[in-house]
């Protein structure tokens, strides 16, 4: 299943059921090196009304990233390590072609800056060894990053780095963690512990 | 006379809260050339996470996470990583300023001598005039251990007053309360690294989430593991929401929860009986309490289907590790105590005290709430956990001092009862430290009431808090980072702070002020500090035989060692990380005591004029009464003002649909609000959190009902009513407009 190039390197894990939507990593990119003062992260509620789930995304680094293959402009580079890049900035023409296409919803287009910007992965910060800023603040550990072993010894989970959006299959180099192994439909929804439909119990009565 | 001399709007003008939103000179000025790097500790709540420091050109100019402290390991909160925006900020208090209604903004710069004469002058008058006690202090425990201990100090040798409390009397004093009684010391039982290893956790009125963020990692490494989590809360917080059984029950009822539990556990015989036997007194008396609290029972009142209490109770008793983790959701009550000791009762009935992965523990709320209760700015303590009633403590204490044992005076009045006091009239001078009661104290037009009878108050601050609006004298003092010391973590743990900058313009550190003011009180000779760490090593000797007792920890340990936690008697001790290990508790006996808890109602119950169910609390962007993080302008943007949550059933009912505002009344007062309609919250309650003042508090519905041992207020239990107001602004969905963001 791992695709990682050496049983040493450290890989991304996104596992949104830990979300408790702090916004620590959206406040902790605004501090990355390279995108000083903006976030590239996204963190939505699913639906507030409902729930206090909510979801973290950073860019998933597609192994053939539709946001590069849409580019009239040429402008989306991936780079020896997979990691997928902001647009160029000389060459981005801000058509949000990328924010479009894209099946993560990852890209952003600054309009003042005319350009689209995105998560490279801290390449200023993995580049010397140091864990990406939102991994590293996550209180919950929804953002993780971590060798493949270290993940098997302490974390839950299926790792998941295959999409499929109706024709279009995905890999990624980010992963995000199923329960179980075997294909999940999101659409469907993941297990639900039973009290959750009926989370004060109006519909069990009291004594129910 | 102590008002406002200007409208809240012309302070606010003047004085903020304005937002930070870029460290110095603007994102683009960029971090080559930091000076330095600064390890040290985060400002805001009781997990105290590790956290470096950027500075550049003497100022805080960011941070980095600091993986190496082994709390938190560079995981922070969204306050953790903005705090440094509070640094160089438009607001920050340079000058001493004295009350000037004529000036604009209502105050004017003076010098500092004259600020500090004019405060010894009315303190000298006041207490001439009306005796030593009518002049107060109200202190808090976002200071260090030093100050802590330094103004314990302070107030009783240099002012002379038995009225000092803090503004821990707001926070975990039913805890400490109840587990003194219970256990003998007051302190969280275990290490955090204990959860990690327990079976199953029990998360009581805590919002871990957003109150105590770094709690959550801890949780979910147990669940890793295979642990199952158990939560009541009245709201589906984000932890409850992942629960595997949520016990979503009615505010005010959280003993009656217990005590069916405690039932349960009876019933079915899950109990440890060599552990109640060995270790632990009162076991009949406490079940005795709980006889006729069947799962019928418990549903009737806490509101939470039966099933659901046996399977918690299953899940506690059956589990052969556990650990209980409990916050301000059972303590703020009249019955905060009687909670407390209702969970305790369920962790010795199944013994899970004194082993890895057992304990039933606090999660202390504020930055040094643990080490600030322990060194004497509590009105009934002197340092080490000492009490200030019992005379082999006093005498102890005054020898460390230096002063005549009846020189100390006695047991004082409490934050509440103190501001009860000023608007009877009986306290007339007060001086306050990081504490703004404006706005966190319960029934905000009582308090304000309250301080505009004071015929003199005195603040000291970094910012000009709402509190700080009725001063007649504001002096400026130091923020986090502009000082050093140590402080008391959640687990107990005691930590150094290290200084990043020195205070700006004229500010000074807190001792430093406190310092001078005892010099022109006459008091020098019991404050001879040069610096903060000299009044650690005298605190160390106080706390010695106390249980706080910090005798065999230096600065030079915590660093080497990460933290030390207490009690640590001498040098050679390693500390003690869990408490009660083989059973041995530090109660007289040496036996945990279990306590009869009955439920009982609390102070103000719903009726026909005030129908449903009010409770506050926290979000995750701000903290406290928000003198900082109101002027942190990601935290503001996260959570910009106060929402009142409802459930779609009572929205229904009041024709009020999301972003509507709403009117919330109470007997004491009302505010007006956006509602926010959610399935997350009981329909027969409504949540507001605390965090603003004025026209936007939710203080202004709560009331003064105190917890009869701990002198708590009822934060957690109003009775309100509900009408719709009209429609609100057009709401804007944050996902409509993600797709492009306009750059900074």
């Amino acid at each position: 299943m791992s695709r990682l190039a050496s049983p040493g390197e450290k890989m991304f894990v996104i596992d949104q059921s830990r979300c408790i939507g702090c916004k620590s990593c959206v406040e902790a990119c605004t501090e990355c090196g390279t995108h000083r003062g903006h976030s590239m992260i996204h963190l939505d509620f699913v639906d507030r009304g409902v729930s206090t789930q909510t979801v973290p995304m950073v860019c998933m680094h597609c192994e053939d990233p539709t946001c590069a293959e849409v580019c009239p402009a040429d402008a989306i580079k991936q780079n020896e390590d997979g990691i997928v890049q902001s647009a160029l900035k000389p060459r981005c023409i801000a058509c949000a072609n990328c924010a479009l296409a894209c099946p993560f919803g990852v890209p952003k287009v600054m309009l003042e800056l005319e350009q689209m910007m995105k998560c490279d992965m801290c390449f200023d910060r993995t580049s010397q060894d140091l864990a990406p800023m939102c991994a590293s603040v996550c209180p919950s550990q929804a953002l993780w990053f971590g060798t493949a072993a270290e993940f098997a010894a302490s974390r839950a989970g299926v790792l998941v780095d295959e999409f499929v959006f109706g024709r279009q299959v995905v890999r990624t180099k980010v992963y995000t963690v199923a329960r179980e192994p075997g294909p999940l439909t999101v659409l469907v929804g993941g297990t639900q512990r039973p009290w959750q439909d009926d989370p004060f119990g109006l519909e069990e009565g009291e004594d129910g | 006379m102590a008002r406002p001399p200007q409208t809240e709007a012309e302070l606010v003008a003047r004085y903020g809260p304005h937002v930070n939103q870029a460290p110095p000179g603007g994102w683009n000025a960029g971090l080559d050339g930091i000076d330095r790097e600064v390890p040290t500790h985060c400002c805001f709540c009781g997990q105290q996470c590790g956290i470096v420091l950027k500075v550049k050109n003497e100022e805080v100019v960011g941070f980095e996470p600091r993986y190496d402290f082994p709390f938190n390991e560079g995981k922070l909160c969204p306050k953790g990583v903005k705090r440094y925006l509070q640094g160089s900020h438009p607001d920050r208090l340079l000058t001493p300023l004295e009350r000037a209604p004529e000036s604009p903004g209502g105050f004017r710069p003076i010098g500092w001598d004259a600020a500090l004469d004019r405060v010894v002058a009315e303190i000298r008058r006041i207490q001439g005039a009306h005796g030593a006690d009518a002049f107060a202090m109200l202190s808090g425990v976002s200071l260090t251990n030093e100050k802590s201990y330094l103004i314990g100090k302070f107030a009783r040798l240099a002012l002379g007053t038995a009225n000092l409390d803090y503004n821990g009397r707001l926070c975990m004093v039913s805890a400490g309360t109840a587990n003194k009684k219970a256990l003998g010391i007051d302190r969280a039982s275990n290490p955090w690294s204990d959860i990690r290893v327990a079976d199953v956790i029990f998360v009581a009125g805590a919002n871990v989430a957003e109150c105590a963020p770094i709690t959550t990692s801890y949780i979910w490494q147990a669940r890793d593991r295979g642990a199952k989590v158990v939560v009541a809360d009245p709201r589906v917080t984000p932890l409850a929401r992942t629960a595997d059984v949520f016990l979503g029950l009615r505010p005010g009822t959280d003993s009656a929860l217990m005590g069916t539990i405690l039932h349960v556990l009876i019933a079915r015989d899950w109990l440890d009986h060599d552990f109640i036997a060995q270790h632990t007194e009162g076991f009949e008396a406490a079940a005795e309490a709980v006889r006729e609290y069947t799962p019928a029972w418990g549903a009737r009142v806490t509101g939470v289907p039966a099933k659901r209490i046996e399977l918690a109770a299953e899940l506690w008793g059956t589990s052969r590790t556990g650990m209980l983790l409990h916050a301000r959701g059972i303590e703020h009550h009249t019955k905060g105590v009687e909670n407390v000791l209702a969970c305790l009762n369920l962790g010795l009935a199944t013994g899970k005290f004194g082993k890895p992965g057992c304990g039933v523990s606090t999660i202390t709320g504020q930055g040094n709430g643990q080490g600030g209760r322990e060194h004497g700015h509590k009105c009934d303590q002197l340092p080490g956990n000492r009490d200030i009633t019992n005379p082999e403590h006093r005498k102890y204490i005054a020898s460390v001092w230096g002063c005549p044992v009846d020189d100390i005076p006695g047991k004082g009045k409490t934050a509440q009862e103190i501001v009860n006091a000023i608007h009877d009239g009986e306290i007339k001078g007060l001086l306050s430290i990081c504490f703004n009661p404006a706005v966190s104290l319960p029934d905000t037009s009582f308090t304000a009431a309250a301080l505009q009878k004071l015929e003199f108050y005195a603040v000291i601050d970094f910012f000009l808090s709402e509190s700080a609006y009725y001063a007649d004298i504001v002096l400026p003092g130091s923020l986090h980072e502009e000082d050093e010391g140590t402080s008391t973590s959640v687990e107990g743990r005691v930590i150094k702070i290290n200084a990043a900058v020195k205070p700006p313009g004229q500010a000074r550190r807190d001792w430093e002020i406190l310092l001078d003011i005892a010099r022109r009180l006459g008091k020098e000779r019991y404050f001879p500090y040069r610096s903060t760490r000299e009044m650690f090593d005298e605190l160390r000797v106080a706390s010695k035989g106390g249980t706080a007792d910090y005798s065999g920890i230096t600065w030079e340990r915590i660093e080497a060692e990460n933290g030390v936690f207490w009690p640590c008697p001498d040098m050679g001790h390693p500390g003690t990380p869990r408490l009660y290990e083989g059973g041995r508790f530090h109660t007289e006996s040496g036996r945990g005591k279990f306590h009869a808890v009955r439920y009982r109602l609390p102070a103000e119950v719903v009726d026909d004029d005030y129908p449903v169910w009010l409770t506050t609390g926290r979000v995750v962007s701000q903290y406290l009464s928000g003198t900082q993080t109101r002027r942190i302008g990601p935290l503001v943007e996260q959570y910009p003002e106060p929402l009142c949550e409802m459930h779609p059933r009572l929205a229904e009912r009041l024709g009020v649909r999301s972003g509507d505002v709403v009117r919330v009344s109470s007997r004491r007062g009302s505010m007006t609000l956006p509602a926010s309609v959610v399935e997350t919250i009981r329909p027969d309650t409504v949540f507001i959190p605390y965090h603003w003042p004025g026209a936007r508090a939710a203080n202004q519905l709560t009331q003064r009902a105190l917890d009869p041992l701990s002198k708590i207020p009822e934060y957690k239990v109003s009775a309100v009513r509900v009408d719709r107001v009209g429609p609100g602004a057009v709401p804007i969905d944050a996902r409509d407009v993600g797709l492009t963001e306009r750059a900074r």
